[in-house]
């Protein structure tokens, strides 16, 4: 009996997973608790261990697939092992996981791989990647290369040429002039049966334009589709404003310097994030409308602090872990939770659970020099601190004297759905409040 | 502008390197009253006097270990080996201690030295006077390989190699000397930086990889190849060691077609470099299997002439390659 490979729930609020890489090929053997794929879950990877040892007979879901936690992924049995009609997903699953598994169903686009193919000769590495990119049907291109090889000219040819030939480039039947039917059958309005209103699996953006030469496409991550459906959603979802103060380090670095050695043989490396991060809390808790999520039924207020912190992983993207209750936090469990997410999310050893949940997000773009910056908030959060360089500049102080400074701009991205901007500003001006005032 | 051979920008770039610093310095075998065998150091002798150009025994080893004490004492040598053949005598001190004396002094000490050698085949030398020798070199870290191929850049490249604080194993093709003619500029300081390759021929069918004579038989092929409608981009190494990747991997991924030619061995030869980095670097941008055209696996390019012919690299072949290639 052959035994079913399910795709995990990777914490508690993970819903769903993305097949990153299977580490066995369908025929291979398999020991249990052999690490047998690779998933993806909103831009954390685990590695999803054997259930059982045999055979790797059959794969459900292919690499880029995303399917709901639960359904049926792959199976495991003795080699050669049948698994009968409907092992493809039909109805062998268990109780509540039918809808679920039928998802799992549908058929991918035919993928294309580098080598030989039985019908189309051999794919080359270009080629196979070219299909892929642009979803082509390399039986519909014609090849010129050895033995009618497709090459990769023929597929730039093919991509060059095929948009001419697109029925959308017709112009739309309300742009035409009239011509005094009005009322016309609308397969006669819409040649080939489609109305617009449902485009034939029609890409949400337009068409990219086919490489020239001297361009080159290069796939996107999986972590950078996340960053790009995220801030889409946040940006279509949420007005940003962004209101930006100032505020007055001195005695923030003071402290730090004092405290720097006591920390570190605790271990920790006190960063000024930590301070960020303490002075956030203070006024969340002074301002719990802004530790909110916006709903059509009513403004959610969190009862926790879950303090997400912006680590960048440089050019592969961008990732926000939570410290979870923050608000039960010294100075020294904070920094200690910063430095330790960070180095997990730069080593690729975040748990699934611990980039979700946040209610308020920190991001520091000041270590990279930047000023100030307008962040796009994390969704469904409230809001996002954005905090620049620490600079020294000469300011004007207490009895019109001109000293030099630690000055620091923060700017606060809010959705003005929530807050306006004075109460978005008694919050801003809050966190500039306790760093100035800092007294450890 | 003036146009001249590749031997005369070569001896431009060393007259030009001791009239600016007096620790400049050229020993060789006939080097100095002969004017080298080849000519390259025609004159210097009697501008410079016999303490800065110095005629040296029939002896390779001592020629590159009195190159290296006086790097060490603060000398920049030029050290002539007569032919790339005859420089295995002093590959123990190339290798063992020119090479790593930076590395193991920690950087106290480098070894500002260049090693210049006639190298390749086709002027019916036979087995003493014909070979190749960049792969041996290439494989050891410490030295730099540079091998020009036209006049604009073997001056450019000798000053660099020159000025470079670590020694530089450079390559003159011999088949060129007097065949390869080009424009360089008179009264201006030309230095080519070591490392960075040239697209020397713009094209989008394939890429063609080549340095040296190779490179200057890669263009003529280039030419007739167009004449046939392929569009070849040629790539001048100019330095394979260390070698510009990123330039032969822009190359690749926009044509999707690598054509290696050198006329050094096949087995183990540089072309296995370039077609590792491009399988490492760029397998996906790949339409076609990485092809090298190379001098077969024989011991040394033979004396006689139709074996020689069979042994070398030409435009005709390298032409037949281009078509092959363009047809996958």
């Amino acid at each position: 009996m052959a035994t079913k490979v399910i795709m995990p729930q990777l914490g508690e609020s993970v819903v769903e997973g993305t097949v990153t890489h299977w580490f066995k090929k369908e025929g291979e053997p398999i020991a249990e608790f052999e690490s047998l794929l690779e998933v993806n879950t909103d831009k954390v990877d685990s590695e999803i261990p054997s259930p059982a040892e045999g055979v790797l007979l059959k794969i459900l879901a292919a690499e880029g697939e995303t399917v709901k936690a639960g359904t049926i992924i792959a199976w495991i049995g003795k080699p050669g092992e049948s698994l009968g009609e409907d092992a493809g997903g039909g109805s062998v699953h268990a109780v509540g996981e039918t809808a679920l598994a039928a998802e799992a169903t549908v058929p991918p686009a035919r993928s294309v791989t580098a080598g030989r193919d039985r019908d189309l000769g051999f794919i080359s590495p270009v080629v196979a990647k070219l299909a892929a990119e642009y979803n082509l049907d390399l039986t519909r291109i014609q090849g010129s290369g050895q033995g009618g090889r497709i090459t990769k000219k023929d597929v730039l040819a093919y991509l060059q040429g095929g948009a001419k030939d697109e029925p959308a480039q017709q112009p739309a039947i309300w742009e035409t002039p009239g011509e005094g039917d009005l009322f016309r059958p609308t397969e006669l309005m819409f040649p080939g049966g489609a109305p617009p209103s449902t485009p034939p699996a029609a890409p949400s953006q337009p068409q990219p334009a086919p490489p020239a030469s001297g361009s080159r496409v290069v796939a996107h991550s999986a972590m950078r589709k996340r960053i790009a459906e995220h801030m889409l959603l946040s940006k279509r979802t949420a007005p940003h404003v962004t209101t930006i103060m100032e505020a007055d380090l001195k005695r923030v670095v003071a402290h730090r310097e004092a405290s720097k050695p006591a920390f570190a043989r605790d271990g920790v490396n006190l960063t000024y994030t930590a301070y960020f991060a303490a002075s956030a809390v203070a006024a969340l808790k002074a301002f719990p409308q802004v530790n909110s999520s916006w709903s059509d039924e009513g403004l959610i207020l969190h009862g926790d602090i879950h303090l997400g912190i912006a680590v960048s992983l440089g050019e592969e993207g961008l990732i926000v872990p939570v410290i979870r209750h923050a608000d039960g936090l010294s100075l020294l469990g904070l920094a200690r939770a910063i430095n330790d997410l960070a180095q997990r999310a730069r080593a690729h050893r975040l748990q699934p659970d611990e980039v979700k949940g946040g209610t308020f997000s920190i991001t520091n773009h000041g270590i990279s020099g930047s000023l100030f910056a307008t962040p796009i908030i994390n969704q469904p959060q409230c809001g996002i601190l954005g905090v620049g360089a620490v600079q020294k500049r000469a300011v004007v102080v207490e009895g019109d004297a001109i000293a030099v400074r630690p000055m620091v701009y923060l700017s606060l991205t809010f959705d003005h759905r929530i807050l306006d901007g004075a109460s978005a500003d008694g919050f801003l001006a809050k966190i500039a409040h306790v760093l100035e005032t800092w007294s450890g | 502008m003036a146009e001249m051979t590749l031997v005369e920008a070569i001896r431009q770039a060393m007259d030009e390197e001791m009239a600016r610093d007096e620790s400049v310095f050229i020993v060789g075998e006939d080097v100095g009253k002969r004017g080298g065998v080849f000519r390259a150091t025609v004159g210097l002798f009697d501008k410079y006097g016999e303490e800065r150009v110095i005629d040296s025994p029939l002896a390779e080893l001592s020629i590159v270990g009195v190159g290296i004490g006086a790097a060490l004492y603060g000398m920049r040598p030029i050290c002539e080996i007569q032919f790339a053949d005859f420089i295995y005598p002093a590959f123990n001190q190339i290798v063992s201690e020119a090479a790593r004396m930076c590395y193991r002094s920690n950087g106290d000490f480098t070894v500002p030295m260049v090693i210049r050698a006639p190298y390749g085949g086709g002027i019916g030398g036979g087995l003493y006077h014909s070979q190749s020798v960049e792969a041996f070199f290439a494989h050891m870290p410490g030295l730099k390989v540079v091998i020009p191929s036209n006049p604009y850049d073997a001056k450019g490249l000798l000053k660099a190699a020159v000025r470079d604080p670590n020694p530089v194993i450079y390559l003159e093709p011999k088949k060129g000397y007097r065949l390869i003619r080009g424009e360089v500029p008179e009264g201006e300081e030309i230095v080519v930086p070591i490392g960075p390759a040239r697209v020397s021929r713009s094209g989008s069918d394939l890429s063609l990889f080549a340095y040296g004579m190779m490179h200057h038989y890669a263009l003529q092929a280039a030419e007739k190849a167009a004449a046939e409608g392929i569009e070849v981009e040629v790539v001048d190494l100019r330095t394979i060691y260390p070698v510009d990747r990123v330039t032969i991997l822009d190359s690749l991924r926009k044509t999707g077609k690598a054509l290696i030619v050198h006329e050094d061995n096949l087995t183990g030869g540089y072309g296995a470099e370039i077609a590792a980095i491009i399988a490492e670097g760029a397998f996906t941008d790949l339409d076609a299997p990485v092809r090298r055209l190379c001098g077969p696996d024989v011991p040394g390019v033979p004396f006689s002439h139709p074996m020689q012919d069979w042994f070398m690299p030409n435009p005709e072949k390298i032409t037949q390659a281009i078509r092959e290639l363009a047809a996958y």
